[in-house]
């Protein structure tokens, strides 16, 4: 090999692939298109049986056969508000890939935290609500609408519990002194993540909440 | 390339990154148009047909500047829009396809 190869492969620049991109982002972004799968099955079964229902509780206000008027279970102003805690926390984890690129050790930690604390409070929400719907009769037996909400909003919420878990380990590994610009890809890849999250619910949010 | 975009270079490549005033501002079109989806919702009598149209585009946009500035897709290599946009479109076949079976041409009720 000569020496012009050797600086070629030693340039910070150079990713040593046939495409010439990252591997790992690669693998990533291939995943995120195998989530889109798996949430675009998921949304299609809800969407397909989606006011069939034959017995309460209803997602929204329903006109039963014999005339009488059932309120919905759906909590709106509620749900608004989680909504807007999970779009917060893409903004705290794009400004937490920022600080890490900058190499400022205090905000990219203060920022993943802040991700992190804003994913755990909308999974708080969720548990809330998920409560508040059992013991309003509504399980993941009770009717199409309880196994396809449950079944669907349940993987999200799976899937952020997820994220939080690693977001706090990179949160801690910055802490630790481990996260500096050279490892901005491993917290630009749990970005990603994070931000399918949140396009998935951009997507479940109108879906389910705000089209009755 | 602009004043508030500046190139980094991280661990592998050389990535253009966006000045975290463009994140901020993005963050409260996100806010507003949440905003006014929820906002389509309770006036939903007042827009009528139109309302599902509405929250479905206001959602769309939301939708694509997330893609688009904090997953820097806009930036980014265009195969990684590939690998997203092909399964992200086959999941929108579907869903379409079983919300056209069930509702429109094979109603259960």
């Amino acid at each position: 090999m000569s020496s012009t190869t050797y600086e070629h492969a030693a340039d910070p620049a150079h990713v040593d692939t046939t495409t010439g991109l990252d591997s790992r982002k690669m693998a990533f972004w291939t995943f995120i298109g195998s989530e889109c799968l798996l949430f675009g099955s998921l949304i299609a079964t809800y969407m397909a049986y989606k006011g069939d229902s034959l017995t309460g509780p209803y997602p929204h206000e329903t006109v039963l056969p014999d005339g009488r008027v059932v309120e919905g279970i759906l909590d709106i102003p509620l749900t608004s508000i989680s909504t807007f805690v999970l779009l917060m926390s893409s903004l705290a984890m794009v400004l937490a890939l920022a600080a890490v690129q900058r190499g400022a050790r205090g905000r990219s930690v203060f920022w993943l935290l802040m991700t992190a604390t804003l994913g755990a409070v909308f999974l708080g929400f969720q548990a809330y609500e998920f409560t508040h719907f059992y013991h309003n009769g509504l399980t993941l037996s009770s009717n199409l609408f309880g196994s396809t909400f449950f079944v669907l909003t349940g993987f999200h919420g799976a899937h952020v519990t997820a994220g939080v878990i690693y977001l706090t380990t990179l949160a801690i590994l910055g802490m630790r002194g481990k996260l500096g610009p050279e490892k901005s890809m491993n917290v630009e890849i749990a970005g990603l993540y994070w931000h399918f999250v949140d396009v998935v619910w951009i997507v479940i949010f109108p879906l389910i909440y705000l089209i009755p | 390339m602009s004043s508030e975009t500046r190139e980094i270079m991280h661990d592998q490549h050389a990535h253009p990154v966006h000045g975290t005033r463009t994140y901020w501002i993005i963050g409260i079109l996100l806010t507003v148009i949440t905003a006014m989806e929820i906002a389509a919702y309770y006036i939903e009598d007042t827009l009528g047909d139109a309302a599902t149209s509405v929250i479905l585009t206001l959602s769309a946009a939301k939708f694509v500047l997330v893609a688009m500035f904090f997953m820097h897709l806009k930036y980014d290599n265009k195969i990684f829009t590939g690998i997203f946009l092909f399964p992200l479109a086959l999941a929108t076949l579907v869903i379409s396809a079983l919300v056209l079976l069930y509702h429109v041409l094979h109603p259960l009720r």
